[in-house]
């Protein structure tokens, strides 16, 4: 066994087994997450939410799947065909695959890369490229001005998470995901860094197009932004990848800012509850409120958004980087 | 072997992609055609064993360069066979320079060798146990502090430039104050309902409805002529 491993298909073989058991649980937390949401939002509303489709409505995330792949691929007549299809397919391979450097436990990432956050970072950027082309692909106005919108949002909201990364990274000393968790045993990142903490978090749910940022879509103006002609596994792929996106940007709140898998207090017990469990309880804390946040804040107008990202985000975050910096060199703490 | 095979497999892609940018009718597909460009140069880079280069590569220039290309291709009105007449009326001028840039080179390639004082850095690898990102940064701020601020204020220049031959003070644009909005104590009436029971209607402070006007009399028709 040990010696067929050592082969190339053997590392192959390995890479997808390891793959899947990442990739299921997602998947499923992402299902589990759409249901979540309605329930919460229900919940917050004075509602009651999906409660039909089996016991408190937990299989209505598989009532809609199989919704959607009974419905029909509409195409319009004036898409670009090839890159029509090709967004969708974009943003959830995106969305998928950030997920090969993430660390659940101590050394239980599938490819614990040197320069994990810059590889993360460079996926989350590419985000931008599923929006853009759907809206460009799908040559309907309404689709079009979605991807505009959604184009200089996202690219506004990373200057300021480059920031924030920047900043983890000085306390921490190496671009490896897993050294940035072991970095925080002591204390973690939330408690001295807590005002970035909260600008990463905002310019996350720019970045995921989540309300009150949610100008993409924004259905009241503009039906449903980037995604208005799609319809059937084409619209369900991009659904996936946002709420796997939501769940992809919580799990990096945690490594950078919540200490990753580490329990909050290293004693008894804490330290029983396993570390991928941790982590996900982590993420689970993250994501509640990225919903809370939905049912809470109203939409913000686009000049609002502009006027956030680039005059006060920016400045602020340059600002504490600096201040960061100079305590760090001051007190002698500036990691090897 | 396999990194051989892969070097060229990207390689292949590469070229091929970068051709494609220069021969696409549409504009959008040749910004499409250009990121695929700089993924394979960012997978050559990998291979190289440049993973820093490689990730700032797709970060910078896949994630925002390219992006802006985009966006403003996509907003461009381009009229195709006017586009189309203007390659048959440039294209002695594009060969000229191209052959130009072909002989150039040539001559470069047939007596290129390797300046002293980059065979000697060849003779400094990389020391053992530091990460390329680390390696990078001790000789980028250290050596070579002055040439990176430098570049650093050109590009400074460069933006400030942009924003100021781009900035109008157009008169009559409104403007929203956020501090005097919310300072503004009269215009909003906190209320803090009950959990469940919702706002109740005395909470909300309307104006009170104008005195109603007396009644005007019904009109009867007492000993009409029907």
């Amino acid at each position: 066994m040990t010696e067929f491993l050592n082969t190339p298909l053997g590392v192959l073989a390995l890479t997808v087994a390891q793959a899947l058991a990442l990739l299921v649980p997602v998947l499923i937390g992402v299902a589990y997450l759409t249901w979540a949401e309605r329930k919460v939002l229900a919940a917050m509303q004075l509602r009651r939410g999906p409660n039909v489709v089996g016991p408190f409505g937990l299989l209505q995330p598989f009532a809609d799947a199989i919704k959607m792949l009974m419905k029909e691929t509409i195409i319009p007549s004036g898409a670009s065909r090839l890159l029509f299809l090709a967004a969708p397919i974009l943003t959830f391979v995106l969305a998928m695959i950030a997920w090969a450097v993430i660390p659940v436990a101590d050394g239980w990432a599938i490819a614990d890369i040197n320069v994990g956050i810059l590889y993360l970072f460079a996926i989350s950027s590419l985000g931008v490229y599923g929006v853009i082309i759907a809206g460009w692909a799908s040559n309907s106005k309404y689709a079009f001005l979605g991807a505009l919108r959604s184009a200089a949002q996202m690219v506004s909201y990373e200057v300021s998470i480059g920031f924030v990364i920047v900043t983890v990274l000085l306390c921490v000393g190496s671009l490896n995901l897993t050294e940035i968790v072991r970095a925080q045993a002591t204390v973690w990142f939330v408690i001295p860094l807590f005002p970035m903490f909260v600008i990463f978090f905002i310019s996350a749910l720019a970045e995921t197009n989540r309300a009150p940022f949610d100008l993409p879509e924004g259905e009241s103006e503009l039906v449903a932004g980037f995604f208005v002609e799609y319809s059937s596994m084409s619209f369900a792929l991009f659904f996936l990848g946002e709420y796997a996106n939501m769940i992809l940007m919580s799990a990096l709140a945690t490594i950078l800012f919540l200490g990753g898998w580490l329990p909050p207090l290293d004693i008894a017990p804490f330290n029983w509850v396993p570390s991928p469990i941790w982590f996900a309880l982590k993420v689970a804390a993250c994501l509640f409120v990225f919903i809370w946040a939905r049912a809470t804040f109203p939409r913000y107008r686009y000049d609002q958004l502009m006027r956030l990202g680039w005059k006060v985000f920016l400045p602020f975050s340059l600002l504490w980087l600096v201040l960061t910096a100079a305590v760090l060199k001051l007190t002698g703490w500036l990691p090897a | 072997m396999i990194a051989g095979l892969a070097f060229y497999f990207f390689a292949f892609i590469l070229i091929a992609a970068a051709v494609m940018v220069v021969t696409a009718r549409n504009p959008v597909h040749s910004v499409i055609w250009l990121i695929a460009a700089f993924f394979n140069a960012a997978a050559l880079f990998l291979i190289a064993g440049a993973e820093f280069l490689a990730m700032i590569l797709v970060i910078v220039y896949v994630g925002a360069v390219a992006v802006l290309f985009l966006f403003v291709v996509m907003m461009l009105d381009v009229d195709f066979a006017q586009l189309r007449e203007g390659v048959q009326r440039y294209a002695p001028i594009g060969a000229v320079v191209g052959g130009i840039l072909f002989l150039e080179l040539l001559l470069v390639l047939s007596v290129w060798r390797f300046a002293p004082d980059a065979a000697a850095l060849r003779m400094a690898p990389m020391p053992e146990g530091v990460t390329n990102t680390e390696a990078i940064g001790r000789i980028l701020y250290t050596d070579h502090i002055y040439l990176f601020q430098i570049s650093g204020l050109i590009l400074l220049v460069a933006m400030i430039g942009a924003i100021v031959l781009t900035l109008r003070d157009r008169p009559g644009t409104k403007r929203q104050d956020v501090g005097a909005q919310i300072a503004r104590s009269s215009a909003v009436a906190m209320a803090r309902p009950e959990l469940g029971e919702g706002i109740r209607r005395e909470d909300i402070l309307r104006p009170l409805p104008p005195p109603a006007k007396e009644a005007p009399k019904p009109v009867t028709h007492e000993g009409g002529h029907h």
